[in-house]
């Protein structure tokens, strides 16, 4: 083909779709491939939409975007076998427009910022596979696709094609994936009337709850499971280290099966009718596991490059954010007639630095290491803060003083004094 | 060559439920499709446009979502799409459907005479095969289903020989020009589109026709007004839940196995050996 574009986005997940917006938008000529069958037909997330990296983009989507729920409820479960710990965060403020936090269904999600992207001006083609990058020595100045004349060229190329980015690795821009960086998450939407879920959580119309989870549920493995409120459904799930899935046999749907048959879970999801069950990686490794960015004619965004903050439970943001970065910079250099090479591209890694995306991943970057190195955290402490729990609140004649001496016995007795200090120390580092 | 296809989208029945308590039909999160019986048709005419040269219209009914569909068809080659599209369509039936794709076909005959008609054989949500059939009566087309396979198309005679596939065997069947062509399932395979025809589908400009730019005065015959079927019931059916069992078996031979296989018929149904001599007698 002899038509050539100002840029080519590979990937209509969020960081591809914020990239081709941002560009369209600015007037370029933009070309989107996406492989699936329709954006969104590919992409699995749980899914919570954190509204500032949208607006940043789009400052109207609250006015047509496919919103679930906004969320005005957190609780941070840490589980035993028959009990968990909680905390919950709930507040009035969370009711306040313009709202922060959403459910959302990424199937209709995605559909709908294609949308927006399509009218914005971009040229979108899907059900096509990007196999190669065409080369012209170091400079990537196009991509080669599945089909018949495939070839399309461009000034440069957004590599926005997820986790498991096959282009940038047969390009050699970064290395195969490693089992300890990548978790493994299932996740099944549970179907069940509006009225059903709002007395179920104690919520109005409209509002919804997000329930995080560590501890046994995960039987070891470093990962959390998760459960969110949509409008008339429940996103149920559990993600964990594919090492650990690896390492303990133990396949994804039995775990997410037997999360399910929690007590204390059970009852909230009783009686939905199961419509999706679905599977995906996310690039857990943090800062230290990230891949080069950027290079002549080319950048990488999104679940490519890493951009995820395990601990906070981000992504989705980081690759809105880093696709807009990565646009900006090529709007940036359009406008002052510079050529896409890797040392101008470099504006696109300054933008991400003196932002929140490498400011956080570098906050914690020790955190993927500490806790594939400590798994009491996901076993011992839950069942320890578990049966405290149990102890102080079992009233049996046995007075409070002796119990809080039982407690502190039964942490020694699994963890010495100096594990003890040692793991507050961990966890001070991994989050200082 | 002027080649019409009439396309629906569907939703993908493979994926679709019905409700346990109202027995309505749950569309939510349903991805809708071209049907896929109506991509066989589509196939054979971009073939004939292949090797005889041929302009390809596509026609849809349906609402403004199906353009999806038609930008499909465009991708894998087809010159032209249209979609007719009306809220005065709503709650058709194959006789009402029928009324306005004829309806529809006349009117892109005053651009450019149509020579062949295709068909989807039927589709998978009304599974009726009536709406091919429906189209050539009220055009007065040759009407020419199941089709498996397209002989010879003899331009200068205006002839088309195909073949038929009919109950014992396949008919050979020779016919003039215009005629409507519903093709079997299976008998080809959906080309894999171009890039240059991505392209192209992406950027078409839709033709978007309402009753009227569709040549429809009568609104009796369209939409509800227009469908005399009535549905009396829908249900899902009930799954079986007769489970197959293993018989274990220590020989591979296939004497073994027959023998082992009657046995355990024999065993499970007593009155096998009396029955079958009363059926023989």
């Amino acid at each position: 083909m002899d038509e050539k574009f100002d840029a080519i986005v590979v990937g209509a997940g969020p960081s591809g779709n914020a990239a081709a917006y941002t560009l369209a938008k600015a007037g370029l000529k933009v070309l989107q491939i996406e492989r699936g069958e329709y954006p969104g037909s590919k992409n699995v997330q749980g899914a919570i939409l954190y509204s500032k990296a949208l607006e940043e983009i789009i400052p109207d989507f609250r006015d047509d975007a496919p919103l679930e729920r906004h969320v005005i409820e957190q609780q941070m479960w840490v589980l035993d076998d028959e009990s968990y710990v909680g905390s919950t965060y709930r507040s009035a403020e969370f009711n306040k427009e313009p709202y922060n936090r959403y459910t959302i269904v990424r199937a209709q999600f995605d559909k709908w910022f294609s949308k927006r992207v399509q009218d914005a001006g971009a040229l979108l083609v899907c059900e096509t596979t990007v196999t190669n990058l065409i080369m012209d020595g170091q400079r990537v100045i196009g991509v080669q696709t599945d089909r018949e004349g495939g070839s399309v060229y461009a000034d440069v190329v957004i590599l926005a094609d997820g986790v498991n980015s096959l282009l940038a690795k047969k390009a050699g821009f970064h290395a195969e994936l490693e089992p300890k960086d990548v978790a493994l998450a299932v996740k099944e939407i549970h179907f069940m009337p509006e009225e059903t879920i709002q007395s179920r959580f104690n919520i109005a119309e409209g509002e919804g709850v997000v329930i995080e989870m560590a501890g046994k549920i995960t039987q070891g493995m470093m990962g959390t499971g998760f459960l969110y409120t949509n409008k008339d459904s429940l996103t149920i799930g559990v993600g964990c280290m594919l090492s650990d899935f690896k390492q303990q046999k133990i396949t994804p749907y039995l775990l997410l099966e037997q999360m399910k048959a929690h007590p204390a879970i059970k009852p909230l999801i009783e009686g939905g009718e199961m419509k999706e069950y679905t599977a995906h990686l996310i690039p857990e490794g943090g800062y230290k596991a990230m891949p080069k960015l950027y290079g002549d004619g080319w950048m990488i965004v999104g679940d490519s490059g890493m951009f995820v903050n395990a601990v906070h439970r981000e992504g989705s943001n980081l690759a809105m954010t880093t696709g807009r970065y990565a646009a900006e910079t090529i709007i940036d250099l359009k406008e002052k007639k510079l050529p896409m090479s890797a040392r101008n591209l470099a504006l696109y890694q300054g933008r991400l630095e003196d932002s929140f995306v490498m400011k956080d991943l570098k906050k914690y970057k020790n955190m993927p290491e500490i806790f594939h190195k400590n798994n009491q955290f996901f076993t011992t402490y839950p069942e320890l803060v578990n049966r405290a729990a149990h102890t102080m609140l079992t009233v049996d004649g046995v007075d409070k003083k002796t119990k809080e001496r039982e407690i502190r016995k039964s942490f020694k007795q699994r963890r010495s004094l100096f594990g003890l200090m040692g793991d507050a120390f961990k966890m001070w580092r991994a989050f200082e | 060559m002027h080649i019409v296809v009439c396309i629906k989208q569907v939703p993908d029945s493979a994926q679709i439920r019905v409700h346990p308590v109202t027995n309505t039909i749950m569309r939510q999160g349903v991805p809708a499709i071209v049907n896929p019986y109506d991509l066989f048709s589509l196939e054979e005419a971009l073939r004939l446009k292949d090797e005889y040269g041929a302009r390809v219209t596509v026609l849809c009914m349906g609402p403004p979502q199906a353009e999806a569909a038609l930008r499909k068809a465009i991708s894998f080659g087809a010159d032209d799409a249209i979609l007719v599209t009306d809220r005065a369509f709503a709650g058709s039936d194959t006789l009402a459907t029928s009324f306005a794709l004829a309806s529809a076909i006349k009117k892109i005959q005053e651009d450019m005479p149509v020579d062949i008609v295709f068909a989807g054989k039927q589709t998978i949500d009304g599974d009726t095969a009536q709406v091919g059939p429906g189209i050539a009566k009220r055009m007065d087309l040759q009407l020419l289903t199941y089709v498996s396979k397209i002989v010879e198309l003899d331009l200068d005679k205006r002839e088309i020989t195909l073949h038929r596939r009919a109950e014992g065997g396949v008919q050979v069947l020779k016919t003039q020009l215009p005629c409507l062509i519903t093709m079997l399932e299976g008998t080809n395979e959906m080309r894999f589109a171009t890039m240059s025809n991505m392209f192209r589908a992406a950027r078409y400009p839709l033709k978007q026709w309402d009753k009227d730019a569709a040549g429809i005065e009568d609104v009796t015959k369209i939409g509800l007004k227009g469908s005399p079927t009535i549905v009396s019931k829908v249900f899902a059916p009930q799954p079986k839940l007769v489970r197959a069992e293993i018989i274990d078996c220590e020989s591979r031979e296939p004497k073994d196995l027959a023998v082992t296989l009657l046995a355990k018929m024999f065993t499970k149904h007593p009155n096998l050996a009396e029955e079958i001599g009363k059926a023989s007698a």
